[in-house]
C-alpha cells in the first residue's frame, strides 16, 4: 500500500510539474468546446448560386428573390450565358447552377408546366445533396404559390394533399449542438485517458526510468495501478471541466442525472485507460505511441457515430462499432444529455464497455513484462 | 560462494534478418567483495551482459547466480539484493535530488534514514543540491546521485554500467575512490567501462571484445601475460616517427601512447638496427626505452590480434 501511495504520489507530482500537461488539460477541452460545435455544423449554409435567366419575366424575378431572401444561398451572379456560370463553377465560385429557359413564364401559365435545370458542383457531396434540396423545395413552394393565385382553389382541396408536421422529440429545436457537445466531450474524455496514459509509460521507456523500476523488486500491478489511476482521475476532471463549459456557453444541462454520467465515465475510463496502456506496452517511442494512438483515434471517432449516424454505415462498419467503446460513450451521453436515461437504460453499454476494460488492461497486464527476451 | 557465477551465457539480437551475437559464450566469477572490471569498446555486449545479470534480460544459453540466485527462475530474489546504474541516467529529472533518492527507497521497502551510513560518502556531495531536480544537475552530480539510488537498499551486488563515461577526469577519479570505499563496505562491484587506463583500478579485469571475454586476471597477472619488449620510443618530430616506425620491418605494432609511441617488437628485434633506420630518415634527438608493458598495451594487443 505505501509503494502504491508512493507511486502516486510521484506520478502526480510530475503530472503538476508538467506545463505541457496542464495545458492539455485544461485548455484543449475549454478550445474544443469553444471551437468545434461551430464549426461542426450540419446545416448548409451560403451557398453561392449563378442563375441564369433567359426569360426576365416577373415570375423569374420573384423566384429568385424567393431564393435569396431563404438565407441559405448567395446570388453570385445573374447571367444570360450557360458557359459564362459554368466558368464560375470551374473558378470555385459558385456552387449551384439554376437556368431558367425562356418563356418560363409562358409556359407556366399556358401549359402549366415549366422546366428549369439545376447543374451541381458535386466535390462537396453534403454541400451538394442539401443545397441541391433546399433549392428543390424553395421552388417547389414558389410552384404552389403560384398556383394558389390563379387557380382560384376550391375551399376545400379535393387534391388528396398530405402535410407533415414533425414534433421532434427530446431536441424540440432540432438543435445540433445538443448532440455535438456530449458528443465532443467524449472525444476529450478519451483523448485524456489514452493519449495521456499511453505517453506517461512510453516516455518512461525512452528515457529509460522504467529500466531502474523493473530492477526494483516492484509488483507490476502496483506499477500499472500507480499509471491507471491518476489518468482516470485526470479523465473525471475533464468531464467536469468540459460539462461546466456546456452548461456556461451552450445552456446544456443533462435531463437525466449526472451521477449517472460519472458512472458511465468511470466504467469507460478503465476502457480508455487499458487500452493506452497496451499500446505503450508495444510501442518503443512517443512518436510511435502517437502515431498509433492518433491513427486508431481517427478510426474510433468517426466509426463512432459521433459525425455520421451508425445506421447508415455499411454492415462491417456496423459490426465495428460494436467493438468500438468511443461508439457506446456517445450513445451514452446522448441518451442522458437529452432524453435523460437512467443507469437502468443504460445497463447494456455500461456492460459492454466493463467487458472491453477487463479484456483491454488484462491484455495489457499479460504483455507489460519487466524483463525482455 | 561467488557473488556472481555465469556459465556459458549468450544472447543474440535479430534485426530483420541480421542476427548480431552481443554476448558469447561467457563465463566468469567474482568472488564476494571484489571489484570487477569489464573494459571493452562500444558493442562489446557489456551492457547486454549486465542486462542478463540483473534479469533484465534473458539469456538465449547459459546459466549464471547473482549471491546464489538463479538469474531466471529466482529473479525476484535478485531484484532484492543488487544494485543496477544504466550507462543513461536514468532517473527522473523532474523530480528532485530527494524525491528520486525518497522513491527508490520506498520501491525497496526502506528509507534513506536507514541506509544512510552506506550512501553517506556519497550524499552529502549532493546534499547541498536535494531540492533541485534531477535534469538540473551537472553530470557528475547526476552519476552520484544515480549512485546513491542504486546504493539505497544495501544491494550485495553492484552492477554499475560505465558510470565513467562523459564525466571528466576529476569527477573520474573521485567516483573510483567511492568504489573503492564501497568495496571496503563488502559490497561486490562490477563495473563496465570503456577506458583502459581504470583496469588497473580493478582487483581484476576482463577484456571483452564481441562479445567475448579475451582475457581475465588481476592486472598483475595481464602484465605478466605478455611476453613480448615494447620501446617507448621519442623523437624531435613526433609525426613523421610514427610513420617511419611503422615502415621498419622489426616492429609488430606501434601506437602513440602518452607523449611517445610505443613500438611492440618482433623477436630477435636488433637496437642497433633500429636507431641506425631512424637515423638514415633523418630523425634527431632520438630517445629509446625499454617500457614494462601497461595493462593498455596488454589490451591494445589483444584488441588488435584477438585470435592469438
Amino acid at each position: 500500500m505505501r509503494t502504491l501511495r508512493f507511486l502516486l504520489e510521484k506520478e502526480f507530482r510530475q503530472i503538476f510539474r508538467n506545463p505541457a500537461i496542464l495545458r492539455v488539460i485544461f485548455v484543449v477541452p475549454i478550445l474544443q468546446l469553444l471551437l468545434l460545435p461551430w464549426a461542426a455544423d450540419y446545416e448548409v449554409r451560403n451557398i453561392k448560386l449563378a442563375v441564369i435567366d433567359h426569360d426576365h419575366s416577373s415570375y423569374t424575378r420573384q423566384m429568385i428573390s424567393k431564393i435569396t431572401s431563404s438565407g441559405y444561398f448567395l446570388l453570385d451572379q445573374y447571367t444570360n450565358s450557360y458557359k459564362e456560370a459554368l466558368v464560375d463553377i470551374e473558378k470555385n465560385r459558385a456552387d449551384i447552377i439554376l437556368e431558367i429557359p425562356a418563356h418560363f413564364e409562358k409556359d407556366l401559365t399556358r401549359e402549366n408546366e415549366a422546366i428549369v435545370l439545376l447543374s451541381i458542383d458535386a466535390i462537396n457531396g453534403v454541400k451538394a445533396g442539401l443545397g441541391a434540396s433546399y433549392l428543390q423545395s424553395i421552388i417547389h413552394d414558389f410552384n404552389n404559390e403560384v398556383r394558389s393565385k390563379w387557380i382560384q382553389l376550391p375551399r376545400f382541396n379535393p387534391e388528396v394533399n398530405i402535410d407533415i408536421r414533425p414534433s421532434n422529440w427530446y431536441n424540440p429545436l432540432m438543435n445540433y449542438k445538443f448532440f455535438m457537445v456530449p458528443g465532443i466531450l467524449v472525444m476529450l474524455v478519451t483523448i485524456v485517458g489514452s493519449f495521456l496514459t499511453c505517453l506517461n509509460i512510453v516516455k518512461e521507456k525512452e528515457v529509460g526510468t522504467i529500466e531502474q523500476i523493473n530492477v526494483t523488486p516492484i509488483k507490476k500491478y502496483h506499477f500499472i495501478l500507480g499509471k491507471l489511476i491518476p489518468f482516470w482521475f485526470l479523465g473525471i476532471i475533464i468531464l467536469s471541466i468540459g460539462l461546466f463549459i456546456a452548461w456556461l456557453l451552450y445552456s446544456i444541462v443533462p435531463v437525466g442525472s449526472l451521477f449517472t454520467i460519472y458512472v458511465f465515465a468511470a466504467v469507460y475510463l478503465l476502457a480508455v485507460l487499458g487500452f493506452g496502456l497496451l499500446i505503450s506496452s508495444f510501442a518503443s517511442s512517443q512518436q510511435q505511441a502517437m502515431l498509433i494512438t492518433f491513427f486508431l483515434f481517427m478510426v474510433f471517432i468517426l466509426l463512432g457515430g459521433l459525425y455520421t449516424p451508425i445506421e447508415s454505415m455499411p454492415i462491417w462498419a456496423q459490426w465495428f462499432t460494436r467493438f468500438n467503446p468511443v461508439t457506446y460513450f456517445i450513445e451514452v451521453m446522448r441518451l442522458v444529455v437529452l432524453k435523460g436515461s437512467d443507469l437502468s437504460d443504460i445497463t447494456r453499454h455500461i456492460i459492454t464497455v466493463f467487458g472491453f476494460a477487463i479484456v483491454l488492461n488484462t491484455w495489457a497486464i499479460i504483455s507489460y513484462r519487466k524483463r525482455s527476451s | 560462494m561467488s557473488a556472481v557465477q555465469a556459465y556459458g551465457l549468450h544472447k543474440h539480437y535479430k534485426s530483420g534478418k541480421a542476427s548480431v551475437e552481443a554476448v558469447r559464450n561467457v563465463s566468469f566469477e567474482v568472488s564476494r567483495g571484489e571489484l570487477f572490471g569489464i573494459i571493452g569498446p562500444d558493442g562489446a555486449g557489456k551492457t547486454s551482459l549486465f542486462r542478463m545479470l540483473t534479469t533484465l534480460l534473458l539469456p538465449d544459453k547459459g546459466t549464471a547466480t547473482v549471491d546464489g540466485s538463479d538469474i531466471v527462475k529466482d529473479y525476484k530474489a535478485i531484484r532484492n539484493k543488487v544494485g543496477y546504474m544504466p550507462g543513461k541516467f536514468s532517473l527522473y529529472q523532474d523530480l528532485s535530488v530527494e524525491e528520486n533518492l525518497e522513491f527508490f527507497a520506498t520501491l525497496f521497502k526502506t528509507s534513506l534514514a536507514e541506509n544512510y551510513d552506506l550512501v553517506r560518502d556519497i550524499y552529502v556531495q549532493i546534499e547541498p543540491f536535494k531540492k533541485r531536480r534531477a535534469g538540473k544537475l551537472s553530470g557528475g552530480m547526476k552519476q552520484k546521485l544515480a549512485l546513491c539510488c542504486a546504493l539505497i537498499h544495501k544491494p550485495v551486488v553492484l552492477f554499475l554500467d560505465e558510470p565513467t563515461t562523459g564525466v571528466d577526469a576529476v569527477s573520474r577519479k573521485e567516483f573510483w575512490d567511492m568504489l573503492s570505499k564501497l568495496k571496503a563496505q563488502g559490497i561486490t562491484i562490477l563495473v563496465s567501462t570503456p577506458y583502459m587506463d581504470e583496469a588497473s583500478l580493478c582487483d581484476r579485469v576482463t577484456l571483452m571484445q564481441e562479445g567475448r571475454f579475451m582475457t581475465t586476471g588481476t592486472p598483475g597477472e595481464i602484465r605478466d601475460s605478455f611476453k613480448k619488449t615494447i620501446l617507448a620510443v621519442r623523437s624531435a618530430d613526433m609525426f613523421r616517427l610514427l610513420q617511419d616506425l611503422r615502415s621498419f620491418k622489426e616492429i609488430e605494432d606501434v601506437y602513440s601512447f602518452g607523449e611517445s609511441h610505443h613500438a611492440v617488437m618482433k623477436d630477435g628485434y636488433s637496437l642497433v638496427n633500429m636507431e641506425s633506420f631512424l637515423a638514415s630518415k633523418g630523425h634527431t634527438e632520438i630517445y629509446i626505452q625499454t617500457v614494462p608493458p601497461s595493462i593498455e598495451d596488454c589490451f591494445m594487443q589483444l584488441m588488435q590480434y584477438p585470435h592469438e
